[in-house]
């Protein structure tokens, strides 16, 4: 009898499967993972049962009965838990081992965005690289872009009819780099407008643009020894609703009927009913925004188009700054660097090497 | 120094949000995430000061009898009245029967939904002038565009199935590739107008005294 016990034991031991339980990677520790291989003939339902070292098991979750892994993400960093897979309906023949008593460890590095780690480090590498070669007299000559010459012989139509220049610095808040690169651009814009003596309007529809906004207006205006000609409603916070915004800006600008109309910045659904009002006002309009979405808009309506990289760019190409110029070359070096990565790839899938692809997946 | 400390807070946050992106340890994450709701914080401080620009810049042109001054009355007794009726709700307002509801429902929505009721109108006048034919770029714009509008719609498929799938064709590969060609460089950008602010090269949103 005692030997028929001790049979069933070893050959319930000799059947259960084996759960592994490893610290779940690249998190910040409050996450294990278990693996276990499929039994030939699973049950339903597996019931995840937890206990802490010492402690009584208690159950965690009720899975299918085909899944082979599950991720707890309930752990306490630092607790040391057990865990078992119980049949569902109860068959102790089929219930796993005991794992190994496991922590959830906070992890410092996310390896899973080591290929953005790369990219990045790579591009501050060459953009200190670039700004060294600046610095030691090395210029280099950058394509011409249409809608930045553009923006000054705008300014000075404006100037020339007596109306004024709308900047419309898009629809996102200030924390959208699109918005912050419009500042920068804005900053620019002001100073001509300072320069030229031409009115510059710049209706907001986030508060925290409005903010910025007057600040950098202001300090242009100061820079270019103008500060008298600034006037404390030249920006203005009209709302935060997005077709509100439109119908008070698109009022405006039939009122005002400006000489040059600048859209720079996020664009959404607004893009073409604010660059229609403004061409039908006959006014010369430059746009520049990285939403792939409204750009065919821009491209129709508006006499220039920044598109993409164009805008990012423009800052640094109006300014000649050899420094802001090296980040762009930067850029360049690293689009070209993507580009071969790119085709490279292609060839390796070809011939069924995957390494190259799975390094520049994204989880 | 009033150019300088936002500089240097600029370069410090700049830095610590580059580097919490590859840093999932609770450390790093708690501080992350205590920068966000700063964020929130400083934004809803700002609703103070746009609230005060818009009240200001309006009385002021209803005080000087501006152009479309009886509108302004208008928009700055709209405003107060929602504002008044929103906070006598508490956290009510979102009720289906509060009044905030009432307002935004009967006078709100409408008047959004006409002004994007207008793109319809604003894409035809917009694609009458993209349609002209005066290159050859504009010429394989007008065909391609003729072949997608026609291949999304039954009658596409009811002259020849060849149709729709040339529309998707033009959507799977020219189309995406050219996206993500300008997708790839405008990250690029990104990457490298965040490094300039970080490291205090762009600076001239601050003002630089030139």
């Amino acid at each position: 009898m005692l030997f028929a016990v001790l049979l069933l034991a070893s050959l319930s031991s000799a059947s259960a499967i084996p759960l592994q339980a490893s610290d779940t990677p690249n998190d910040g520790g409050g996450s294990i993972t278990l693996h276990w291989t499929d039994p030939s003939a699973p049950p339903p339902r597996w019931t995840v049962v937890r206990r802490e070292r010492g402690g009584t098991f208690a159950p965690l979750a009720t899975i299918d009965g085909k899944l082979q892994t599950y991720e707890d993400d309930t752990a306490q960093p630092g607790t040391a838990y057990e865990y078992q897979l119980v049949a569902l309906p109860t068959d102790p023949l089929l219930d796993s081992d005991i794992s190994a008593p496991t922590q959830a460890i906070a992890n410092w590095f996310d390896g899973t965005k080591l290929n953005v780690l790369v990219v990045a480090g790579l591009f501050f590498l060459l953009l200190f690289y670039y700004i060294f070669q600046a610095e030691r007299g090395t210029r280099w000559t950058f394509r011409k872009i249409a809608g930045l010459d553009a923006i000054e012989e705008a300014i000075g139509r404006a100037t020339e009819m007596g109306k004024g220049v709308f900047y419309i610095p898009g629809v996102q808040d200030i924390d959208d780099i699109q918005t912050i690169a419009s500042m920068i651009l804005l900053s620019k814009v002001s100073r001509m407008s300072a320069k030229y003596e031409t009115g510059l309007l710049v209706p907001t529809n986030s508060p925290g643009v409005y903010t910025v906004a007057e600040e950098v207006v202001k300090s242009a205006y100061a820079d270019v020894g103008r500060s008298d000609a600034y006037r404390s409603d030249q920006v203005r916070y009209i709302t935060s609703e997005q077709f509100a915004y439109v119908a008070a800006v698109n009022g405006m600008m039939l009122r005002e009927r400006p000489a040059a109309n600048m859209l720079l910045g996020a664009f959404f659904a607004e893009s073409l009913l604010l660059a229609e009002t403004g061409h039908s006002v006959g006014a010369i309009q430059i746009a520049g925004t990285a939403n792939v979405h409204q750009m065919p808009f821009f491209v129709v309506a508006c006499d220039y188009t920044l598109i993409g990289e164009e805008y990012y760019a423009a800052s640094a190409l109006l300014s000649n700054d050899s420094r802001l110029l090296g980040s762009l070359k930067a850029s360049d070096t690293v689009k070209i660097l993507l580009i071969t990565v790119i085709v490279l790839g292609a060839i390796l899938m070809t011939f069924g090497q995957t390494w190259l692809w799975d390094f520049f997946a994204t989880q | 120094m009033k150019r300088e400390i936002p500089m240097i807070i600029t370069m410090v946050a700049g830095l610590f949000m580059l580097i919490a992106f590859f840093v999932p340890h609770p450390a790093v994450r708690h501080l992350y995430e205590g920068f966000q709701i700063w964020v929130i914080v400083v934004v809803g401080c700002t609703y103070v000061l746009g609230v005060a620009n818009l009240l200001r810049i309006n009385w002021r042109q209803v005080a000087r009898r501006e152009q479309d001054w009886p509108y302004k009355i208008v928009l700055i007794a709209g405003l107060l009245v929602t504002m008044a009726v929103g906070f006598s709700e508490g956290t009510h307002y979102t009720d289906v029967t509060s009044g905030f509801q009432w307002i935004y429902q009967t006078f709100y929505s409408p008047m959004s939904s006409t002004m994007f009721a207008l793109l319809a109108f604003f894409i035809a006048s917009a694609a009458f002038r993209a349609f002209r034919i005066r290159s050859v770029e504009a010429m394989l714009l007008a065909i391609a565009a003729f072949i997608l509008m026609l291949g999304r719609v039954p009658l596409g498929n009811a002259i020849h199935p060849a149709i729709p799938a040339a529309a998707d064709w033009l959507m799977e590969i020219p189309q995406n590739a050219a996206k993500r060609g300008i997708l790839i460089g405008a990250a690029l950008g990104v990457m490298a107008t965040g490094i300039r602010l970080i490291l205090g090269l762009e600076k001239t949103y601050g003002g630089d005294g030139s």
